[in-house]
């Protein structure tokens, strides 16, 4: 669907240098293999673009705009700063371009029952919504730790007629969500399409989603040109399984920009809370592909953690493993406590509530700022709006006070 | 011997091999071995010994609450060679590891064949690598031990028949869509999709697994196979022996399988 520049992955076996692969249950291959090949057919077609695109403009209200920010500029007095506002998308993140993608796939495919995987619930709300949309059965799993933290968007997924399956096993976060989503997926192949959320599961999953949503760098690159004149010198992006942050990337991997994911760091990288799996995770097979993951001595998956649902997640895209592994994307991380920090600053310098997951990236802004100069920019990806997490934000405050 | 002579041994005898899987370390880490051992001479014929892990993908409800405990118990790869070795030194039978690929990575691919095969282990399953990952997975080669590929009810013919070739021992042939437990019956259309996966299947022996539960469940499938795997209905058996601590109860229960793979 995009071509970009010189660089191309995966290759022909789903694979990202040694990362990705499909690392799944013979039962699943079939599913997969037919979704590889109707990708494959309908990516470049017309009727297909033509169908997403409408349904990006006019039902998602993209192209989502570039915007300055202003006095937060003025604040660190350096780098000019500019976010992408994916805030802006309809439910609330960018997570709707990749469902919308998908459920298109999904039509085509002739499946009548979705079924997919949730944290922080903005995945469940956009899968929600496309079925809602084309009048499809929703199914969404979802850890009942996350559950308790993201009540609204429990509610919403129900309101749009999904219905919300508890997982109670293992940490009981989106990580013990999708192995639930998979056995689902395993038993009911014949009818069913499983929507994954991020670039994370077996190929052809991260190619896909990445695909649909490098829509956000795609727009970027010429928001920039048309804003600037100019390409950026820095791009800030969250990552958990890292969907916004290889959305944004891809289509600046060979150009001269500094790209930067931020991961959660929790409650420091030097307590076992956190969820910085490129930062502190290795070499594994997790949920169908190859790539690093936060592990024990033995090979066990580790229960991580991270005050935004969204980042929770102990594994992360094989695409990411290969761009930290070939030094084209750097990967760092900030706590907890940095990204409330930031919640409120964004707010308060340019009265925009990003997500906490998204406040991530803002946050690293303080690490990265005063290494810029006047002359630079910087363009930091609002994955999502932070309207969901006022539960979590009051919660917190109200303990820190 | 090598598994696929002992398959045949048993199936000359005009009789089904029973292959029986126990979660190592499940219900308790102490005296696993002589559990096991009870096991075998009870009249299973193989023993499928799960390596315990966090996220077992393939399996349903029962037997990840036995690899949690499992875990609970601090069971790791070591420890199952220790079973292995242990048990192989009462038992003349083959032992089989089951292992999600996670924990073998961790531990090294090449040191895990060569480690298995000295504490007596006979062959490796590793459900998360199908043969599409066999060669990113296998490269360094399985120093003698037996791999076991998996076919489902979806298998094409030419994955069948891939998986007879990288297959060595036996093909595990997943008898139903869905992760392993228990199921009531098989139906006509799996006897006439598992039969026609047996047609082709040509190198190795063919055992079905997941779903099979009881001595009228192996006798409608034992036509179309050369041995029968049995899982969580095993392990749901354990899980009341760790109450009531009566293991007569799971020790007969495995002869009345046993029974039914020799006079169907």
């Amino acid at each position: 669907m995009i071509k970009t520049n010189n660089y191309i992955s995966p290759d022909i076996k789903g694979k990202y240098g040694k990362y990705g692969g499909k690392y799944v249950p013979e039962t699943l291959i079939n599913a997969l293999e037919e979704l590889e090949a109707l990708y494959k057919k309908v990516k470049d077609e017309e009727s297909f673009i033509a169908e997403l695109n409408d349904l990006q403009k006019n039902y998602n209200g993209r192209q989502t705009p570039l915007t300055y920010a202003e006095r937060l500029t003025k604040h660190y007095g350096k780098a000019k700063i500019y976010l992408k506002r994916e805030d802006l998308c309809h439910t609330g993140a960018h997570k709707l371009n990749n469902t919308l993608g998908q459920i298109l796939l999904a039509r085509r495919l002739g499946k009548k029952r979705i079924i997919a995987e949730t944290g922080a619930g903005q995945h469940g709300v956009a899968t929600a919504t496309v079925c809602a949309k084309f009048g499809l059965k929703c199914e969404i799993y979802m850890g009942e730790t996350d559950i308790e933290r993201q009540k609204m968007n429990v509610f919403r997924m129900k309101m749009l007629g999904a219905e919300v399956r508890p997982v109670s096993s293992g940490s009981k976060t989106l990580k013990d969500a999708t192995n639930e989503a998979i056995r689902d997926w395993v038993a009911n192949v014949k009818d069913t399409y499983y929507i994954i959320g991020s670039v994370v599961g077996p190929h052809p999953y991260p190619m896909i989603v990445r695909d649909f949503q490098s829509v956000i760098g795609n727009e970027t690159y010429t928001q920039m040109l048309e804003h600037e004149g100019r390409l950026p010198d820095y791009i800030l992006a969250c990552v958990g399984g890292g969907s916004n942050a290889m959305g944004m990337f891809y289509r600046f991997l060979e150009e001269d920009v500094k790209l930067i994911g931020v991961e959660a760091a929790g409650l420091g990288l030097q307590s076992d809370k956190h969820c910085a799996s490129l930062t502190l995770g290795s070499d594994g097979i997790f949920q169908g592909m190859r790539t690093y993951v936060l592990q024990n001595e033995d090979g066990q998956i580790n229960e991580v953690y991270s005050v935004s649902a969204g980042l929770d997640y102990p594994g992360v895209g094989p695409e990411h493993s290969f761009l930290k592994d070939s030094e084209k994307v750097s990967y760092v991380s900030v706590t907890d406590d940095e990204a409330l920090k930031a919640t409120v600053d964004l707010s308060r310098f340019e009265g925009i509530l990003p997500a906490l997951e998204s406040a991530h990236a803002v946050a690293y802004l303080e690490h990265l700022m005063p290494k810029t100069n006047r002359s630079q920019i910087v363009v930091v990806n609002i994955s999502g709006r932070g309207d969901k997490d006022l539960n979590t934000i009051i919660k917190y405050t109200e303990e820190k006070l | 011997m090598r598994l696929c002579d002992h398959i045949s041994e048993i199936n000359k005898k005009d009789e089904k091999a029973l292959s029986v899987f126990l979660t190592a370390g499940f219900p308790e880490a102490k005296n696993f071995s002589d559990l096991a051992i009870s096991i075998l001479d009870s009249g299973a014929d193989l023993l499928e010994l799960g390596i315990p892990f966090s996220d077992p993908l393939a399996d349903g409800p029962v037997i990840q609450n036995s690899s949690l405990i499992a875990l609970e118990n601090k069971v790791n790869i070591k420890k199952v060679f220790e079973y292995t070795s242990a048990i192989k030194q009462k038992a003349d039978k083959p032992i089989v590891l089951m292992g999600y690929a996670n924990p073998i990575v961790h531990y090294g691919v090449e040191n895990f064949f060569s480690d298995a095969l000295n504490a007596g282990a006979n062959g490796v399953i590793i459900p998360d690598v199908p043969i599409d990952e066999y060669d990113s997975f296998y490269g360094c080669g399985s120093k003698g031990l037996d791999t076991i590929m998996l076919t489902t009810p979806y298998s094409t013919e030419e994955r069948i028949q891939k998986a007879d070739e990288l297959s060595s021992g036996f093909i595990y042939c997943v008898s139903v869509y869905g992760t392993t437990g228990e199921r009531v019956n098989f139906s006509e259309e799996t006897i006439e999709v598992l039969s026609k996966t047996k047609s082709i299947i040509k190198k190795n022996k063919m055992l079905i697994g997941f779903g099979i539960s009881s001595a009228e469940s192996i006798k409608s499938i034992a036509p179309v196979c050369d041995g029968v795997i049995v899982g969580s209905a095993v392990i749901k058996r354990l899980f009341e022996y760790r109450e009531d601590k009566n293991l007569s109860k799971v020790t007969s229960y495995i002869s009345s399988l046993k029974e039914a793979c020799i006079k169907s």
